[in-house]
């Protein structure tokens, strides 16, 4: 769980790092910069390994943590019928299983959106300045993160991240058998503000991009873009 | 002061078992918590009901063998005293206590609140010894020279009086906090280096064995916990078992 969770912190943080090009505010720059990376992310054969890593990670993460809960709900099998819990443990640290299987939705929900489409469906197509078309990806979350209840629930999504990781970061380094004490004062605090600026970070993207950049329409009036942009057809809904 | 009790009655380990009503009445503040039980079981007896089976002994918060689970809490609400420690003072009259036994698959119910805690005698009897020479020739250990905060950490951790609240409390039933405690003592010291590898994995097979759950670092055992047993002792026993398996 450690291990897969810790490995899992860092994807977040190389995950933020790319995403963060969607802030770039000038349309034609940002869906350079982003569909770029795309490009490196789809097509380095490293990091298709990694991606596979990835994938591994949470599933087994997933499993051997849902398998952990019912384990441990096992072990008492007649409840109290009073119990003061909050007095003596936070609430995240008692609601692994339920965070994480809200995470785990999320992610389906988010890998049927943008990966799925990546991969199999998109149709507007952007040329990068190395000469190569690629699928606009950019666009493509442009024109998602402009529908509000969308936009909402990925902001939303962020919480239970936030509480997932506002435990499950110190607890990992406990589990690993971190016993130096000023490091263990660290780690969490550390593990308090990782908890808070990550999942913050994901949530202001859409948000920028609901309130900031121009629809996906509007962006391929524009000149700079029409000069790249070599589909026009956008599906409305 | 008056008090109204939610105690769980069960007549024998296969007893289904339930919360029943009592009535104590003109508690005094300085009774222990023991020693109110102890008063409403004469009223019962008089009755020619049967009293209310609990564990204890000592009564001076040494020995581990009061529990209890009050209202919602191990040990009920002060932090740091065992049920034989604490105060009728901590309560206000008039208030509802609920009194129920330690909860978990490892700590089967005998009677009412009196739970079987001998899974832990058998996690100590897995790997919580040392081997001494006892040929006649045997060392004083004293004369074994041991850092202070060495000493000062295992002298802590042996503190621990093998109560049970640590699972009673855990959202999972999980006996870490004591395992730890117990493994710590030990692995701290010189005496201890021999068994130190197989001890961490032996004691941890029979944790597993017995049906508790698994650390999910809740914290809440520390919480706790009447003698304040430091989590670190947790992160040392996980420390102490990834180098038994690596090496
Ligand atoms: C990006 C995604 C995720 C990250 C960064 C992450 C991170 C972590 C970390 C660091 C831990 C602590 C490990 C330990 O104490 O040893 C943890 C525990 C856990 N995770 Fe995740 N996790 C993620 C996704 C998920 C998902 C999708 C599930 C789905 C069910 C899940 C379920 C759990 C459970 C049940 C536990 C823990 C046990 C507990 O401490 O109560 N996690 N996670
Ligand atoms: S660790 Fe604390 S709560 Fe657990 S058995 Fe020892 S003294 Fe009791
Ligand atoms: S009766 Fe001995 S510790 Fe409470």
């Amino acid at each position: 769980m450690a291990l897969t969770g810790l490995f899992l912190c860092t994807f977040l943080v190389g995950h933020l790092a790319g995403n963060l090009q969607l802030l770039i505010s000038d349309p034609t720059h940002a869906a350079e910069s982003f569909n770029a990376y795309a490009q490196f992310m789809t097509t380095n054969p490293l990091v298709k390994v990694l991606s596979y890593v990835t994938y591994f990670s949470i599933l087994f993460h997933a499993i051997d943590g849902i398998m952990l809960v019912m384990a441990n709900r096992a072990a008492r099998p007649q409840r109290y019928a009073h119990e003061k819990a909050s007095t003596s443990s936070v609430w995240a640290s008692r609601n692994m299983g339920i965070l994480g299987t809200a995470m785990l939705a999320f992610i389906i929900i988010h890998m049927s959106d943008f990966w799925f489409e990546m991969h199999f469906e998109m149709k507007p197509t952007f040329k990068l300045d190395n000469g190569d078309e690629v699928k606009d990806l950019y666009l493509e979350v442009v024109e998602a993160f402009h529908s509000f209840p969308y936009m909402l629930l990925y902001v939303l999504c962020m919480i239970p991240i936030g509480f997932h990781l506002y435990h499950g970061f110190q607890s990992a380094f406990r589990t690993l058998g971190l016993v130096h004490e000023n490091l263990t004062l660290l780690v969490k605090r550390v593990g308090v503000i990782f908890s808070i600026v990550v999942p913050m970070a994901f949530a202001i993207i859409p948000l920028y991009v609901y309130h900031f950049i121009p629809s996906a329409e509007e962006i391929q009036k524009s000149e700079s873009y029409k000069a790249k942009s070599t589909l026009i057809e956008v599906e409305n809904d | 002061m008056n008090l109204k009790l939610k105690i769980w009655r069960q007549e024998g380990p296969n007893d289904q078992g339930r919360m029943v009503d009592y009535q104590a009445n003109n508690v005094s503040d300085d009774m222990s918590f023991l020693e109110m039980l102890d008063v409403l079981n004469e009223e019962l007896i008089e009755k020619g009901d049967d009293p209310i089976a609990f564990d204890h002994d000592c009564r001076e918060g040494i020995c581990g063998m009061c529990s209890l689970f009050i209202n919602g809490e191990a040990h009920g609400p002060v932090k740091g005293v065992t049920t034989c420690q604490l105060h009728m003072r901590s309560f206000k009259d008039g208030e509802t206590i609920f009194i129920e036994p330690w909860r978990a698959k490892a700590f089967p119910v005998v009677k009412d609140l009196a739970v079987n805690r001998s899974a832990f005698d058998r996690i100590i009897q897995a790997g919580g010894y040392v081997s001494v020479n006892t040929s006649g020739n045997t060392l004083d250990a004293n004369a074994i020279a041991i850092p202070k905060p060495d000493a000062d950490k295992a002298f802590d951790a042996a503190t621990c009086i093998g109560c049970g609240a640590c699972v009673a409390t855990c959202k999972n039933a999980s006996a870490t906090l004591f395992l730890s405690a117990k493994v710590s003592q030990l692995a701290l010291l010189p005496q201890g280096q021999v068994e130190r590898k197989e001890r961490v994995t032996k004691m941890l097979h029979q944790m597993d064995e017995e049906g508790f759950g698994a650390c999910t670092n809740t914290g809440a055992c520390f919480v706790q916990c009447p003698k304040g047993i430091s989590l670190e002792n947790i992160a040392r026993l996980n420390s102490e078992f990834r180098n038994a398996l690596l090496s």
